[in-house]
């Protein structure tokens, strides 16, 4: 674990030592960003640093991480990913919408402790009837159709809500399981928004 | 009232099809000269001229980098370094540093009552930059890039742009950095590329229908971040001056037109 991380590292000190010589190095960049910033709330100072899979991810378009430092992020974010013990994926999609509809949650402005919602409407496309959707994401409308496509569908949709980096090293999609944002009881829910026959994104 | 209006028109907007690009648009138009913005602009001329604080002076000594007193264009070359101060500064850190240094205010004074409460009324600081700006109005945006300073600022902001961090992993990029994307129905700017670069500096400060206020280019990049689920980032801090180049920078050609009207 230590070596890949170590190798994780080196190539991407070497991206960043051939993409910006001189002038704003990434040190010069850390010591400005760590005087800028003031504690708030639930939000501390420790927010401020990076996983190795954030630092791999920080590159600017075309310097994308090389495919094997790719394949090692995608490898390590499904060793981590937690299944469900008993094979229980689908909760109850109706609180699934109202998780989907809810963007409040770890905003240094929003309350440290009440539920947290998954905000998928800020990029996503769900229900037919919701029109205010995002389009950061692909279109969810009719994803059941989809994963019925693929005989391992369910498990990895469960597998993208946990920590889509599994599949796309750095995809933008928060890891609403691996990093704690979602509980285990939440995603269910989304689980069957998402895959539910009855529900309005599949009707 | 404001609401409802905005949303029926949204609604329309779509269904028509026409500018779906920029359903505000329209909405802008009605509005035509009315933009409430001018009231701040109003006031903020006032305001710059009038003897104020402990040493009861106007900002006529101030230099926003044209030279003593001087606003025209200076908002369209903002941020740059400032060897009075050793340091690149965007307007906001501008107008602090002389008012902290000409007139005798309290930094933190003036750093903790930056922006306006909802519902409140404008703050100083508002006001003076939505004055500010307005008198940059039709001037290309020329945020320089002359001295090492700048460029490193420039470099620096950048990176920031790029770099992702915080629970949800997020950057400005997570967001900002492809053509014609939406959060919710909000459309968001390429800000990796000239246009959507132009598109964003040229119109901030921007008068927010939303909040009913003026806001500024720091509380924009201050209210980004919350949302980005990171700390607070501070007034005039180096990251924030950073990122308003990086910005700038990549804006340099476009036409000036602020305080514009914002959703």
């Amino acid at each position: 674990m230590r070596a890949r991380h170590f190798a994780v590292w080196t190539l991407l000190v070497l991206a960043a030592c051939a993409a910006a010589p001189g002038a704003g190095d990434s040190s010069q960049t850390e010591e400005a960003l760590r005087a800028s910033f003031r504690a708030r709330g639930q939000a501390g100072l420790d927010r401020l640093q990076q996983t190795p899979l954030q630092r791999a991810c920080s590159l600017a378009p075309g310097q994308d991480p090389p495919g094997e430092v790719r394949k090692r992020l995608e490898q390590d974010a499904l060793e981590r990913v937690q299944f469900p013990p008993d094979e229980h994926w689908l909760g109850d999609w109706r609180r699934g919408e109202k998780i989907a509809q809810s963007g409040v949650g770890l905003q240094f402005s929003d309350p440290p402790d009440g539920a947290r919602g998954g905000n998928c409407y800020a990029c996503h496309q769900l229900s037919g009837s919701e029109i205010a959707f995002g389009t950061i994401g692909p279109s969810l409308y009719r994803y059941r159709e989809r994963a019925e496509r693929n005989p391992d569908g369910v498990r990895r949709t469960w597998i993208r809500i946990w920590n889509a980096h599994a599949f796309n090293a750095c995809s933008t999609m928060p890891r609403f399981g691996d990093a704690g944002i979602l509980t285990a009881d939440q995603i269910r829910d989304l689980m069957a928004l998402l895959l539910d026959p009855q529900s309005p994104v599949n009707r | 009232m404001h609401r409802l209006g905005l949303a029926w028109l949204l609604l329309a907007m779509l269904g028509s099809g026409a500018r779906a690009d920029d359903p505000f648009a329209s909405y802008r138009e009605l509005f035509g000269d009315d933009n409430p913005a001018e009231l701040a602009v109003a006031k903020g001329q006032e305001l710059w001229a009038a003897p104020r604080g402990p040493q009861g002076v106007s900002l006529a000594a101030c230099d926003l980098g044209l030279g003593p007193g001087v606003v025209a264009g200076a908002y369209a070359a903002l941020p740059r370094y400032f060897a009075d101060a050793g340091a690149v500064m965007d307007l906001e850190s501008r107008l602090l540093h002389c008012m902290v240094t000409i007139q005798g205010f309290s930094r933190d004074e003036l750093a903790a009552h930056a922006f306006s409460e909802r519902g409140a009324s404008q703050t100083d600081l508002e006001i003076l930059v939505a004055y500010v700006a307005s008198q940059s109005r039709g001037a290309p945006v020329d945020v320089p890039q002359s001295v090492r300073e700048e460029r490193e600022s420039y470099a620096r902001g950048r990176r920031l742009f790029y770099r992702r961090s915080g629970p949800y992993d997020f950057a400005c990029a997570s967001c900002h950095s492809l053509d014609h994307r939406r959060i919710r129905l909000q459309e968001l700017p390429n800000l990796t590329g000239e246009e959507g670069a132009r598109s964003a500096f040229t119109h901030w400060p921007a008068y927010r229908i939303s909040q009913g206020a003026v806001r500024t280019m720091q509380w924009r990049m201050a209210d980004c971040v919350r949302q980005q689920r990171l700390p607070e980032l501070v007034l005039g801090s180096q990251a924030s001056v950073d990122l308003i180049t990086y910005l700038g920078v990549l804006a340099r050609g476009g036409a000036m037109d602020a305080p514009s009207l914002r959703r």
